[in-house]
């Protein structure tokens, strides 16, 4: 079942072309790393799958009953202010708006799949805490739980690992490859960790290089841009 | 204990004037307005909006008053208002950036309010027009019942959204990429957040004038977000402590003759450094 496809797509900003000539698709249980160094456009190609930002040309077609703003968003951790009033059960909560059309507040089943998700994410004792006070490893859990809320089947990372120390990062990858194996969740994942990407991925895009790769993992290990690139990542290429 | 029944009978009689009664229910009202929509104005770095509109509000009431209109709301609001979508949107296509944009606008008005008040002179008492606009000196103690009417149906009508969209408001504060992306019409809510402020800011000029409306704004916000760590409570707090402290400013200003406006400002900072001291005994605790 494809529930994503990316076709000719061109993108940038302010007319200036970052990326051309993007072409590939997302199957229900895929778990797509893209990578590519900074500036290469993975993040606009996020906000474009999300339409935050529109396509200079091409299109972004979903599949498999999946509506546009059903797509679980883990956005690259941006400092929030240090005092800004949110619990995490609130945090999470605003997850589930994106089904709620113009229902205006939260009901019994939303709380339950909040609590839901906090228990995926082992953090349910965190409920009632004040989200700008907690970890930034807990941090990135709550937001995860919030992406849960938003989508039964597609979730979107955008450098779920920056800024975590060497085990919590593990953990988080865990954590992903336990959503992607167990509950049967798409994963696309943005990063510029190759050692990462290669270790967990089952698809990947490689942009900023041409030609553009886009296939299984084997097979990008086998490609040029993937010999060269596994090197980097410290991954042996056997 | 004498005393305190001699305030208590002084206080009784104001009661009686009518005009008393109107000032303490505008008053109150506009506060609590004020104060829900503070926190996420606070949070959003929207503060100097509010700071801007409310000298675009001077001028729109010192055109209003020179064109002799039976009620000034009638042309403030609409201007505010439009002020405030201008303000908003050149935040978003950056020709002029917003905080340039929000000091030409705020300047702008205010000069040409005062200016146009001078050419086409009223009343003989033009710097007291101009003290009772900027500061709102008496204002509040002439309302008429149409401007008590207004205020109360604007007030509703403010409540109700903000209790309506509470849960977007929220999500669009927290995280506006995130808000978008689940669908929620960011830049619409946005523009409604903009115009209830500028509603709310012309409605506040009667009330404390319009160079100390932002404090209405900031204020409860700010010394409710010390103390209180999720985003309902503090926005409970916000409210409740905007309320007090209107109603406790609007009684003292009564009773020690002192100007309505400045007297509410200070029990807000009065009330602001209690909280700031409770958030930081708090913080030592934990």
């Amino acid at each position: 079942m494809t529930l994503l496809t990316c076709k000719d797509l061109s993108l940038g900003y302010d007319g200036a072309t970052v990326v051309e000539g993007l072409n590939f698709t997302v199957n229900a249980g895929d778990y797509l790393c893209i990578v590519g160094e900074n500036g290469s456009g993975k993040s606009t190609l996020i906000k474009t799958i999300l339409r935050l930002k529109s396509p200079i040309s091409g299109e972004i077609l979903t599949g498999g009953g999946l509506k546009p703003n059903q797509i679980g968003y883990l956005p690259q951790q941006t400092q929030i202010q240090k005092d800004f009033p949110a619990s995490v059960m609130e945090v999470v909560l605003s997850g589930t708006l994106n089904q709620k059309g113009f229902k205006a507040f939260y009901n019994k089943a939303d709380k339950q799949k909040a609590k839901d998700n906090l228990a995926k994410m082992d953090i349910l004792n965190l409920q009632n805490k004040c989200y700008s006070e907690l970890s930034g490893g807990q941090q990135q859990r709550v937001l995860l739980a919030r992406a849960l809320c938003a989508t039964q089947k597609l979730l979107l990372l955008d450098e779920p690992v920056s800024g975590l120390d060497p085990k919590l990062t593990i953990e988080m990858y865990k954590l992903i490859e336990k959503l992607n194996k167990e509950h049967g969740i798409t994963i696309i994942m943005i990063s510029h960790d190759f050692s990462a990407a290669l270790k967990y991925a089952s698809h990947i895009l490689h942009i900023g290089y041409k030609p553009l790769f886009f296939g299984t993992k084997d097979d990008y290990l086998n490609s040029e841009v993937g010999k060269a690139f596994s090197i980097i990542g410290g991954v042996a290429n056997a | 204990m004498l005393e305190f029944n001699n305030i208590f009978e002084k206080l009784s009689l104001y009661f009686q004037y009518p005009f008393v009664r109107y000032a303490l229910i505008v008053g109150v009202l506009i506060a609590l307005c004020a104060s829900l929509l503070g926190v996420s104005l606070v949070l959003k770095r929207f503060s100097f909006i509010g700071d801007g509109l409310s000298h675009v509000a001077f001028g729109a009431v010192a055109i209003a008053s020179v064109l002799k209109l039976s009620n000034n709301m009638y042309l403030a609001i609409p201007i505010t208002v439009l002020c405030a979508i201008a303000i908003l949107s050149s935040s978003q296509n950056a020709k002029i950036k917003g905080d340039a944009a929000i000091a030409v606008i705020s300047v702008g008005a205010l000069a040409t309010g005062y200016l146009v008040l001078n050419i086409f002179a009223a009343s003989a008492n033009i710097s007291g027009d101009v003290c009772t606009t900027l500061f709102g000196s008496t204002s509040i103690l002439t309302l008429k019942p149409s401007d008590v009417w207004l205020s109360i149906v604007l007030s509703i009508i403010v409540l109700t959204l903000f209790i309506l969209f509470y849960n977007k408001i929220f999500a669009i504060t927290f995280d506006e990429d995130f808000a978008v992306a689940s669908g929620i019409r960011v830049k619409a809510y946005n523009l409604l957040i903009a115009v209830v402020t500028a509603i709310i800011i012309v409605l506040a000029i009667n009330l404390v004038g319009s160079l100390l409306i932002s404090a209405l704004i900031v204020f409860p916000a700010l010394s409710a977000m010390r103390v209180f760590k999720s985003f309902k409570s503090a926005t409970i707090c916000s409210a409740i402590i905007s309320v007090v402290a209107a109603a406790l400013g609007i009684i003292i200003s009564i009773l020690a003759g002192t100007p309505v406006g400045s007297t509410i400002v200070v029990v807000n900072i009065v009330n602001f450094a209690l909280f700031y001291l409770v958030g930081a005994l708090k913080g030592v605790k934990a």
